[in-house]
């Protein structure tokens, strides 16, 4: 969820109403938004740097730090957001964004070259015309960018957007793709001009801009924006010139957006051009620009396009499971900002505008949410879905949990460790290294630390782990765990499955073994399997243990678990170097078997 | 004698003269003093048995000195006995007497010798006939306790002298108390088996129990609590007609974990930051192929009312291996599945399973933590049923007061966070997330229009955590944890003082 700051004063000033922290924070929860933190300029320095001078010249001004939902770009900044509230509110209604050509000469077109299709494939633009800069309205406006690049934008890979001071360029622009070394210019706040590469060297030590270089740096061409005169605007997504850089003097702004996704192209443009367009002389009014692609199609932007949808009253209630009327559905759907109006009382029918400005709104359902929202969630009468169903459990799990309260009664205590561990644990650890333990795990591609290299396909690592931060306490420790491991398996579409297992150790001055095998005899009772040892025509249906060698285990004392004449699991005394492996001082006897032999 | 028959020793005494002084009995007894105090005080441990006031008395008692001088007779005695009737020369008296000079300088004083220096050398004489030592005799009685015989004047002399002193003595006078017996019971700590096939347990008295000690705690193995509470979440679920979701699916397709929920594919969630990729199985096959090209159209250009995402959906993506990162990747196999059917049944399900998530980790995030999940599929379900089966799931966990905020979730809307009032915080906290899942998803599945699926989800290790008051999540999951703590918590009843 994105979150953005707003100076509390100039918030309240805009909605025209003081508000105490408390009704501001009803007012965020019934909208769909979250007061985080309240705090003041001074307060984010000193925590992020201690007392400072920085600190003590900083403003103390309150600053609310709000979080907005993560499909609502129009309330990136403060005037989004004071906007949605006040028509929420009902204090005023939505503005109505048009398109103007320019008052005098040609519309400004951007012509797209072909070489831009390999790296950056597409283009928007506008014009904010006549345009009044205050330092407030100008810092919402780089702020708007930031958070634009940072959420749609997906840190611009997506996404970048430049502004430029119209007064100082001249169109035709040309949007284009160049080989790296081609490119030279004077960059944003550079006294020289250096060349792209120069300054992707440069910006690699820059902390705020070397997260982009990746974005093109192995590109063979870099996308590059200029004017008639060849006069560099930017250098996408990576940075704008110095010359065309606006200021709190300039009047007439140039957006450009280059995109790889020109659905986020088209709503970046139209959420930046509507949410600063009330600024400009002839306020929500923008001056479009006119794209050339490379195949001569000419499109005018930005889109700010109104759609209408048509919803019935009828409908929306059985959706939410309240009964109002359609004129009562229109009214709260222009609260929150579509514009909405009643075709038809008889059937309920009603015409939704959707402005250019919500775009999270895609189908019906956004729209019955917004009348659920108006209407207020908590207004909502209680009920219960009608149909009978009768409950019932997975196997697996209901054998588990019974299993389970067995384990304990038989004095073994539950642990509960983790899926994910490194490969030493089931491999080197386990002596096992490049054996069929490891072989079988499943591997992570981008694990943070080693203890997350694979999932698990043994559950007696977790349980030694277990131990070993638990020895100060009295022994023996008798642990046991009913979980699944996860092993690959070519069968299923994800070429891997999870694996029921029951896993016990007993930790002690002696190993214990007959601890360990007296409780797989009492899982096999309570499990009423017979025990075959002895009486070789129960093999069939019973089970027994037969010798066996294991690495993991100290020679001569390590047996299979046979049920129905299939080896389902292992047990026995633990080899001295697997205890010493875990960071563990005493013998241990352990068990292992797969449980999902026995449902 | 043995010291465990003093008591009824000293019983027998009580007995027979009805009330006696410690000392005398020490006397009579023929022990030491402090034997019978501690007779007496272990008899007062039984009720009623004698009683037993403290006395103070003063008494004249010999030093050692005056002992000695008992056996030896006294200095002054010893001297006169020296001189013989033809005198003895004085510097040959004083060096054979035993402590000379106090013996002649008292003799003197008493005038039963004396001295002529007439001669050469100084003689002494008796003065008179003197038959008996009267300071042995003195002390004889004092020895025997009669030192009220005596006559103060001496007593003090003997004071003075250091052969007798005066004490303060402490003693304990015991009568018959109303239950008293000559016999005496020793108590008796437990019952045992032969008391009870002799009847022996009807006579004997029984030591009294320490009702403020601890017991002794059971040997017993444990449950860990945080499966003890997925217990009692599983039962709820159970008990409002809930079907378990097959979960065992670790390892899912980018697919079923995200494209099928209508998460676009550039969406953060599906970021290598968040989410565990597998490298090895790196891809899954096999996805359904009529359903994928639905997917991939809902994505890509819209449909089924929708305008969709409007981006290049690319199947690769859609194949890529992750660690699941919601259990809502198995009620999306679930609810295709379920459109596969001839005929819409409404279903209840739920799912309680782990899910994993390459987060920063910190004291209340893990890699892996269990996530509740509850998914109702029904022809013309609504928010209000949310709202009401909301009510009552949490009813079920303690939680009364809910309230609800409008959120975001790629896959549900309207979709609704929920806080709970806590009365033991006495806050509002978030406790999980809700809505109808949308169109986008349930559509291409093949489900009717008319039926909305709702759904909430919340993690298992936030309510177990508030509720054991535990705040780093490492000690009640994975290896870290303190098994004191599993071995001392509570049954986890969730709707209890949550």
């Amino acid at each position: 969820m994105p979150t953005i700051s707003v100076n509390r004063e100039q918030l309240f000033k805009c909605l025209g109403k003081t508000y105490t922290e408390e009704e501001f924070d009803a007012l965020c929860f019934d909208y769909g938004l979250e007061l985080d933190e309240v705090t003041s300029e001074k307060e984010l320095i000193e925590k992020e740097q201690g007392h400072t001078k920085a600190a003590d010249g900083a403003s103390d001004a309150i600053i609310y730090k709000i979080e907005v939902p993560a499909n609502r770009y129009d309330l990136l900044c403060i005037e989004g957001l004071v906007q949605a509230l006040k028509v929420f509110l009902q204090k005023e209604s939505a503005p109505q964004y048009t398109l103007l050509p320019p008052g005098k000469g040609d519309v400004q077109e951007i012509v797209m070259t072909e070489t831009t299709k390999e790296i950056r494939p597409f283009c928007v633009g506008a014009v904010l015309r006549n345009i009044k800069f205050t330092q407030e309205n100008y810092n919402n406006f780089i702020d708007l960018q930031d958070k634009i690049h940072s959420s749609i934008g997906r840190k611009r890979t997506l996404v970048s957007i430049g502004t430029h001071d119209l007064d100082t360029i001249e169109g035709p622009f040309v949007y284009d793709a160049k080989p790296p070394a081609d490119i030279k210019f004077v960059a944003l706040n550079q006294e020289k001009a250096f060349t792209a590469p120069e300054l992707m060297e440069l910006y690699s030590k820059e902390s705020h801009l070397k997260g982009y270089l990746p974005i093109i740096r192995d590109s063979p061409v870099y996308p590059i924006i200029y004017d008639k005169n060849g006069v560099v605007l930017s250098m996408p997504p990576i940075i704008n010139g110095d010359h065309s850089k606006i200021k709190l003097t300039t009047t007439n702004v140039l957006i450009e957006i280059t995109a790889t996704d020109l659905t986020k192209a088209t709503v970046a443009l139209d959420t930046i051009v509507a949410m600063f367009s009330g600024y400009c002389q002839k306020p929500y009014e923008i001056e479009p620009v006119k794209i050339i692609h490379p195949d001569q199609k000419r499109v005018l932007t930005p889109e700010l396009s109104y759609r209408s949808e048509i919803v019935f009253a009828d409908h929306l209630n059985k959706k939410i499971g309240i009964k109002i009327s359609a004129d009562d559905v229109a009214k709260l759907l222009t609260k929150m900002c579509l514009k909405s109006e009643v075709i038809s009382q008889e059937t309920g029918e009603v015409k939704v505008t959707i402005p250019p400005t919500r775009s999270d709104v895609i189908h019906a359902c956004d729209i019955i949410e917004d009348v659920a929202i108006a209407y207020g969630y908590n207004n909502i009468v209680k009920t219960l879905p009608r149909s009978m169903t009768i409950g019932s459990q997975q196997k697996s799990m209901k054998l588990s949990e019974r299993v389970r309260i067995e384990l304990a009664a038989a004095g073994f205590t539950e642990a509960l460790t983790f899926s994910l561990c490194s490969r030493d644990d089931i491999g080197k650890k386990m002596r096992q290294e490049g054996g069929e333990m490891e072989r079988a795990a499943v591997h992570i591609a981008n694990p943070k630390t080693l203890e997350f290299q694979v999932v698990r396909t043994s559950l007696i690592p977790g349980l030694l782990k277990t131990i070993a931060s638990n020895r100060k306490m009295p022994l023996p420790l008798k642990l046991f765990e009913i979980q699944e491991v996860v092993l690959k398996d070519d069968k299923r579409d994800t070429k891997a499955r999870n694996e029921r297992r029951i896993a016990a150790v007993h930790y002690n001055k002696t190993p214990g073994f007959e601890v360990i095998h007296g409780l797989l005899d009492r899982l096999m009772q309570i499990l009423e399997v017979k025990c075959a040892t002895g009486n070789p025509s129960l093999r069939d249906v019973g089970y027994y243990i037969r010798a066996a060698d294991d690495k993991s285990y100290f020679p001569g004392r390590c047996a299979e678990i046979v049920f129905r004449e299939e080896v389902v699991g292992m047990l026995g005394v633990l080899h001295p170097d697997v205890i010493t492996a875990f960071d563990l001082v005493c013998p241990a006897a352990a068990m292992e078997i797969n449980f999902e032999k026995f449902y | 004698m043995a010291a465990e028959n003093l008591p009824e020793l000293v019983l027998k005494q009580v007995d027979k003269y009805e009330s006696v002084d410690s000392n005398v009995l020490a006397a009579v007894l023929e022990t030491d003093h402090q034997n019978i105090i501690g007779a007496i005080k272990s008899l007062q441990c039984h009720e009623g048995l004698v009683e037993v006031e403290q006395r103070c008395s003063k008494k004249w008692l010999l030093t050692d000195e005056g002992k000695q001088l008992l056996r030896e007779g006294s200095y002054e005695y010893n001297i006169y006995k020296l001189v013989p009737h033809e005198g003895i020369s004085q510097a040959r008296l004083m060096k054979i007497a035993i402590n000379a000079k106090i013996g002649f300088s008292k003799a003197m004083s008493n005038k039963w010798i004396r001295v002529d220096k007439s001669g050469n050398m100084p003689m002494v004489f008796r003065n008179m006939e003197i038959l008996e030592d009267e300071t042995v005799k003195d002390l004889d009685l004092i020895q025997c306790s009669k030192s009220d015989l005596v006559r103060d004047r001496v007593l003090n002399e003997l004071k003075k002298r250091k052969l007798a002193t005066e004490v303060v003595m402490k003693s304990l006078f015991v009568k018959k108390g109303e239950k008293f017996t000559k016999k005496l019971e020793k108590p008796v700590t437990d019952l045992t088996t032969q008391m009870i096939q002799d009847y022996s347990w009807q006579t004997k008295n029984f030591k009294d129990y320490n009702y403020n000690a601890m017991g002794v705690f059971p040997a017993a193995g444990h449950l860990h609590p945080l499966m003890k509470v997925r217990s009692a979440y599983r039962q709820i679920f159970l008990e409002m007609g809930f079907t378990e979701m097959p979960t065992n699916n670790f390892v899912e397709s980018a697919f079923w974990n995200f494209d099928a929920l209508f998460q676009p594919q550039q969406h953060p969630a599906r970021d290598a930051h968040d989410t565990f990729f597998t490298s090895n199985p790196s891809i899954s096959t096999n996805l359904p192929p009529t359903y994928l090209e639905r997917v991939k159209a809902v994505h890509s250009k819209g449909g089924f009312g929708s305008k969709g995402y409007r981006y290049d959906w690319k199947v690769e993506e859609a194949q890529k291996n992750v660690l699941r990162t919601h259990t809502t990747a198995v009620s999306a196999r679930m609810l295709y599945m379920l459109a596969q059917q001839p005929v819409f049944k409404p279903v209840k399900y739920f799912s309680i399973d782990r899910v994993f998530r390459n987060e920063t980790l910190d004291a209340t995030h893990l890699a892996e933590f269990h996530q509740v999940e509850g998914v109702v599929a029904d022809r013309s379900v609504t928010l209000g049923d949310l709202v009401g089966i909301l009510y009552e799931f949490f009813h079920k966990l303690g939680m009364e007061k809910l309230r609800f905020k409008p959120a975001y979730n790629p896959y549900t809307e309207p979709s609704m966070e929920i806080f709970g009032y806590h009365e033991g915080l006495k806050k509002w906290v978030e406790i999980g997330n809700s809505g109808v899942f949308r169109p986008e998803m349930l559509r291409p599945m093949g489900l009717p229009e008319d039926v909305n699926v709702i759904a909430w989800g919340l993690s298992l290790e936030r309510p177990t955590m508030i509720k054991l008051q535990i705040d780093n999540i490492r000690n009640l999951v994975g290896h870290k944890v303190d098994l004191e703590m599993v071995y001392e918590s509570p049954i986890c009843a969730m709707d209890i003082n949550m």
